[in-house]
């Protein structure tokens, strides 16, 4: 069995968080950057099953230098081989960018059976890459994974987002995003981050993946953040005291906000 | 230069520069289970004088127990790593750097460096699993910092060997699956591997202790105990046998006080930032500020001086008496360090919700164990004199 993790590395969401001034990304400078959560339960789910039946796990990073550090990581817990995709251009890709170059890597694997991908990332958390790569690479999404089975050339899943739970099922080769709840990711054991060291990595640039685009062509980011502001502090709220008219001043309030 | 206080006192000085991305990534490791595992329970297990001994497991599926040996299941890292490792450890506790180092560092490296190959096959990778567990008995109730009078004895009977005595405050002896046992001989100290259940072995735990809560401390007692040939560790002879051992643990131990002493340290710059008296953080008094930064720079200078002894180490040309410098110095600069930022914390200093008088106190055993800061002078004193002043 071939399977590709999708990972992605961020500031520490337990850190201070700020965006550059010029151009509204995050600013990665200062921060801290760990292998995102996530990532790191797509990798746990993908490393169990490796477990259980003969798989090769390939983990697939788009992101600056720093990136490699990710790729180790999930190599450390006990993945195969890793592609990292960098590439200056790619500074403030968005997200359909971002899947299509990740589609592209994906492809490079050659014949895959199962892509896992965390369903958000903590930083960008546009939730959609996961759902575009799947498209692009004509796979069926499975998305919202908090369970998962892959049994005789199928893939099962409990799916579970705000709006209820579903069990999904779909024949392989397929992608699934997982959630939080789907597992407890091991820690890598010393000899794995001795291991990872010797593991093979391709970096490739966007020229690798798209030979025949012209540069020109490539647009990297169709959307772009006009304006950011740091959120106000908390003010404190309003208290109201029932006197019979509590029902109405909440209205009046909510209609004073237009929020009904 | 303002703003944000510094998370870590040791990034002052980036001493991380000094380390390749594998250290780092192991330290982190460590530093992340125990913070998952350890931290959220150490001030209970402290207080109420229980280690955990089902994280064994854990650590040995990490590869922490016996790490820095090659073979036999062990990771085989390199020392510095074991080092950071061993910092990392104790500045969660030292209780539960105390049963890595006397694991790893006195049981296992006792059989690996000392042993048969039998004996390592049968108890090297159930150590390094953490599914068993070992200890080291050198010290006796009558015999602390010199071990050459030992009166625990063996002497042959036929084939076998029959061992009496009792050694004291022995690290992991109520729990361990197998004991080291050095014993005098007719032909001088020796070795003996003594599994938990053999006729006439017997351990008690002491109780009371006020340092080192988190960590099992226990007497064994020897009564007419018979054993084989083959318990005896075949390689080594007389004390260069346990003292060996020690310099392993020794080396563990200048790396892991400066954890407990960079616990301290955090606990307290994050205190004195958030603590208000006298309208101002008390972080913005020139006191408070004289004591955070004394403590900073004697922090950096015990960790560069564990760093150079680690690389001094993986060079293979350490020198015992430089492991006495590091564990001399790093151990009361420590301690030192742990009583100070107790006072930063005023009367919550003396709350086990906060580390530092947990480290202090456990830092007490620390500077006894593994060598007396005293012992450890008269080394350093030696090497440079050229005189022994032990008698
Ligand atoms: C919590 C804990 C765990 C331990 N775990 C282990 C273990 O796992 N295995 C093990 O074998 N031992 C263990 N020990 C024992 C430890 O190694 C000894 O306590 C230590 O070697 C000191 O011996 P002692 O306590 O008998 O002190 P003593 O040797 O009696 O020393 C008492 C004092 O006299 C000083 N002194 C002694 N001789 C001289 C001299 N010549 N000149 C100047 N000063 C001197 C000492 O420095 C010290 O201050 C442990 C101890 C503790 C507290």
């Amino acid at each position: 069995m071939n399977i590709v993790v999708l990972v992605k590395q961020v500031p520490d969401s337990g850190a201070e968080r700020t965006l550059s001034t010029d151009d509204h990304t995050l600013d990665r400078e200062d921060a801290d950057l760990v292998l995102d959560e996530i990532n790191e339960r797509a990798a746990e789910e993908a490393l169990r099953l490796k477990e259980s039946v003969d798989a090769e796990v390939t983990v697939v990073s788009m992101g600056p230098d720093s990136a490699l550090e990710a790729i180790r990581k999930v190599l450390a817990m006990g993945a195969d081989r890793g592609i990292h995709v960098c590439d200056d251009r790619l500074h403030g890709a968005d997200v359909l960018t971002t899947a299509k170059v990740l589609a592209a890597a994906v492809r490079r694997v050659g014949d895959i059976d199962l892509v896992l991908a965390g369903n958000a990332t903590t930083d960008g958390q546009a939730s959609a890459v996961p759902a575009v790569v799947a498209d692009l690479l004509g796979l069926p999404q499975v998305t919202h994974a908090r369970e998962l089975t892959v049994d005789a050339g199928r893939v099962r899943a409990e799916r579970q987002t705000e709006n209820g739970e579903a069990t999904l099922d779909a024949p392989l080769p397929a992608l699934v995003s997982v959630t939080e709840k789907i597992n407890d990711p091991r820690y890598p054991s010393f000899k794995g981050i001795m291991a990872a060291k010797k593991k093979p990595v391709d970096t490739v640039d966007l020229d690798d993946l798209f030979p025949d685009a012209d540069d020109a062509g490539f647009l990297v980011a169709r959307t772009r953040v006009v304006e950011a502001v740091p959120r106000p502090p908390r003010a404190a709220g309003i208290r109201i005291t029932d006197d019979g008219s509590a029902g109405r001043q909440l209205v009046e309030h909510l209609i004073a906000r237009k929020l009904v | 230069m303002s703003g944000k206080p510094l998370k870590d006192p040791l990034d002052l000085l980036d001493i991380a520069s000094v380390l390749t991305d594998e250290e780092r990534e192991i330290q982190a490791t460590v530093a992340r289970f125990l913070a998952d595992r350890v931290r959220p329970h150490i001030g209970e297990w402290f207080e109420n004088a229980h280690f955990a001994r089902e994280l064994a497991p854990e650590l040995g599926k990490l590869g922490v127990l016996g790490m820095h040996l090659e073979g036999y299941g062990c990771a085989g890292t390199n020392a510095v790593s074991y080092g950071l490792a061993c910092l990392e450890l104790e500045a969660a506790d030292s209780g539960f750097r105390s049963f890595v180092s006397v694991q790893g560092s006195l049981s296992m490296f006792s059989i690996w460096k000392w042993g048969s190959e039998e004996q390592k096959q049968e108890w090297l990778p159930r150590l390094a699993a953490g599914e068993a567990i070992g200890c080291f008995g050198l010290t006796e109730p009558d015999f602390g910092s010199n071990p050459s009078g030992m009166r625990t004895r063996a002497v042959r009977d036929g084939d076998d060997w029959i061992l009496n005595g009792s050694k004291m405050w022995i690290t992991n002896g109520g729990i361990a699956d197998v004991a080291t046992v050095w014993a005098q001989t007719e032909d001088g100290v020796r070795g003996f591997l003594v599994p938990r259940g053999t006729p006439g072995f017997t351990t008690q735990d002491i109780k009371q202790k006020m340092s080192l809560r988190a960590s099992i401390t226990s007497e064994l007692y020897f009564d007419n105990v018979r054993l084989p040939d083959s318990a005896r560790l075949p390689h080594a002879q007389g004390l260069r046998g346990p003292l060996s051992c020690l310099n392993e643990a020794r080396f563990g131990i200048l790396f892991g006080a400066v954890g407990a002493g960079r616990d301290s340290l955090q606990a307290a710059i994050e205190y004195a930032d958030s603590r208000v008296q006298f309208d101002k953080p008390i972080s913005a008094f020139q006191l408070t500020q004289k004591k955070l930064a004394d403590m900073t720079v004697s922090l950096g200078g015990a960790a560069l001086l564990a760093v150079h002894l680690g690389r001094l180490k993986d060079q293979h040309r350490i020198r015992p008496e430089q492991i006495s410098v590091g564990k001399l110095n790093n151990v009361r600069e420590a301690i030192a360090i742990a009583r100070e930022c107790r006072t930063i914390l005023g009367a919550n200093g003396v709350s086990l919700e906060y580390s530092p008088l947990r480290h202090a106190n456990n830092l007490e055993s620390v500077l006894t164990y593994e060598g007396t800061g005293e012992m450890h002078t008269l080394v350093v004193g030696q090497a440079i004199t050229g005189q022994a002043a032990f008698r």
